[in-house]
């Protein structure tokens, strides 16, 4: 396991799909985690592994990726997956914490769910 | 057709050319050409996944508003202003809430310029004045990618001709693709940009001794040269992104920013604006600013509008189960919204009008399928600086409008509530 400050944003793939949630390329832009390297070596993950993400507010399983972000930091592309984990307090002005929510990664044997069993699952 | 403009980004794009024969556009980026893409649509309205007319789905939907104490109408940010407008006048008929995407964006900076006022310019002024641009926490690469070629980074401006004479400095927690057009990245931890841009005020204003040898993860001679780049500047440009409002801080590190923009304006000109996300996500702050006074997080339940975001956001509703009905238009929060908000949107009616069939449409009880700004059909949208463009009409189609639907509602709301 590995313990790493979550963040959340856009990125090309998610924003060219963003009005097809329901086909497959959508799910596959949003339903990943980058990793550093070193975290990825310590996880023994390959490319497309399942992880858990679990956060103090809900956890997620998603896809494994090699990202080029610093050791301790990790990424999903902002939807669903990357919203059953944020931290949703507001402060006072209606935005969630969408960045820097402390998360643990582990790998597992879970699958990934579709966009459609996430919403089930809530 | 030539001059088509894009509904998808803030940037909204002027000048696309779209072949009617092959129904493809031209010049527009990778964001833009999905935009105008043939895709699933919503075939028609559907009352619990079964098709109806467009007057059945409106006259439930109205019965569904008007029986509900307290409605929230959510969205509103890839529709036109004038939809939005039919939205305001609904959300105040009913008592309800009218909050917008901007919520979930870049309302924070909405409240820090409250307090401080916004030192800002158009897109044009940048293009041909800014010699220094910085990306606060902002990835156009991704989420505008032809900002940097016609605004902000290789623009050919009327006194910056080019990308030599332009500084471009990226400030991130990693290394973005924007990062790597960048002539100077500075990489900072998550969450600190609040104490980088004080270390910045410290330097600027004389006095760099009172800042430790590192913040946030940068060293202190790296923000001394950061510091000398923006002193130096003749006219420079802060442009900031959901790096800055979604992170630890929020709305004080936008307050922070603006006031190390008002340090600058003692000796040079600075400019500080946010890149807006949704082709007319100003507009969802703006109509209702011209018609009740506020932009996002407005409650009409006593009859007046009341702004506050602690308490009327929607993500503030939902958590708090404070809605007992939900109008959605053109936006998706059951794929954009924290678990826990999702959670009572699925205990609720919701009704959605959007063109696309997306995460809100699987719970939706009522789904009125509607046209495509720029593409389908015409109206009024506010590009990331203000300033309003005319969204073109360029294919036929028997989908109703959002203006429509919303006006068709409206008038049975009023039958109904009297």
């Amino acid at each position: 396991m590995v313990v790493v400050e979550l963040i959340t944003g856009r990125t090309l793939d998610q924003g060219a799909t963003v009005e097809e949630k329901l086909s497959e390329e959508y799910f596959k832009a949003v339903s990943y985690i980058e990793l550093n390297e070193e975290d990825f070596k310590l996880l023994g993950l390959k490319e497309g592994d399942s992880v858990k993400v679990s956060t103090d507010f809900g956890e997620v399983v998603v896809f494994a990726k090699k990202g080029e972000v610093p050791r301790g930091v990790a990424f999903i592309p902002m939807g669903p997956y990357a919203n059953m984990v944020i931290d949703p307090t507001t402060d006072g002005t209606g935005m969630p914490q969408f960045k820097g929510v402390k998360a643990k990664i582990e790998k597992t044997g879970e699958r990934v769910k579709t966009v459609k069993e996430l919403l089930e699952a809530i | 057709m030539e001059d088509v403009i894009c509904t998808f980004c803030g940037s909204v794009c002027d000048d696309g050319e779209f072949d009617t024969e092959k129904k493809k556009v031209k010049k527009f980026c990778r964001l833009g050409s999905s935009k105008f893409a043939e895709k699933q649509r919503i075939k028609a309205p559907m009352i619990d996944g079964k098709e109806v007319s467009y007057e059945t789905a409106i006259e439930k939907a109205a019965e569904i508003l008007a029986n509900a104490k307290k409605p929230l109408l959510y969205g509103w940010a890839s529709t036109a202003n004038e939809a939005i407008r039919v939205g305001v006048l609904l959300a105040e008929k009913l008592g309800g809430v009218y909050d917008q995407c901007a919520s979930v964006c870049h309302a924070p900076g909405t409240l820090a310029v409250i307090e401080e006022g916004l030192p800002g310019a158009t897109l044009g002024s940048i293009k041909n004045r800014a010699d220094v641009v910085i990306f606060w926490g902002a990835n156009p690469a991704e989420a505008h990618p032809r900002h940097g070629l016609r605004y902000s980074i290789s623009a050919k401006g009327l006194l910056v001709k080019d990308r030599k004479q332009r500084k471009v400095v990226v400030v991130d927690v990693r290394p973005t693709k924007t990062a790597k057009m960048a002539d100077m990245f500075v990489q900072i931890k998550p969450g600190y940009d609040y104490a980088i841009i004080s270390a910045l005020r410290a330097i600027i204003s004389g006095n760099a001794e009172v800042v430790p040898s590192e913040v946030g993860g940068v060293a202190k001679e790296k923000l001394i040269e950061l510091a000398e780049i923006m002193k130096k500047a003749k006219y420079g440009a802060i442009l900031y992104g959901l790096g800055v409002t979604q992170s630890r801080g929020r709305d004080r590190n936008v307050e922070n920013a603006i006031k190390l923009i008002q340090l600058l304006n003692r000796t040079t000109r600075w400019v500080i604006w946010p890149m807006r996300g949704h082709y007319n996500v100003v507009g969802a702050g703006e109509v209702p600013a011209w018609e009740v006074g506020y932009q996002y997080a407005i409650d009409f339940s006593r009859g007046y509008p009341r702004f506050s975001p602690a308490e009327f956001s929607a993500v503030e509703v939902l958590k708090r189960k404070d809605c007992d009905a939900a109008l959605i238009v053109a936006s998706d929060p059951v794929a954009h919204f924290p678990k826990i908000a999702v959670k009572h949107l699925k205990q609720i009616p919701v009704i959605q009008i959007d063109p696309y069939p997306n995460m809100t449409t699987l719970l939706a009880k009522v789904v009125i399928p509607s046209a495509v700004y720029g593409i389908e059909a015409e109206g009024t949208a506010y590009r990331m600086d203000c300033i309003p463009l005319r969204v073109k009409k360029i294919i036929e189609t028997s989908y109703w409008t959002d203006e429509k639907i919303l006006e068709e509602i409206l008038k049975r709301v009023e039958k109904l509530k009297g």
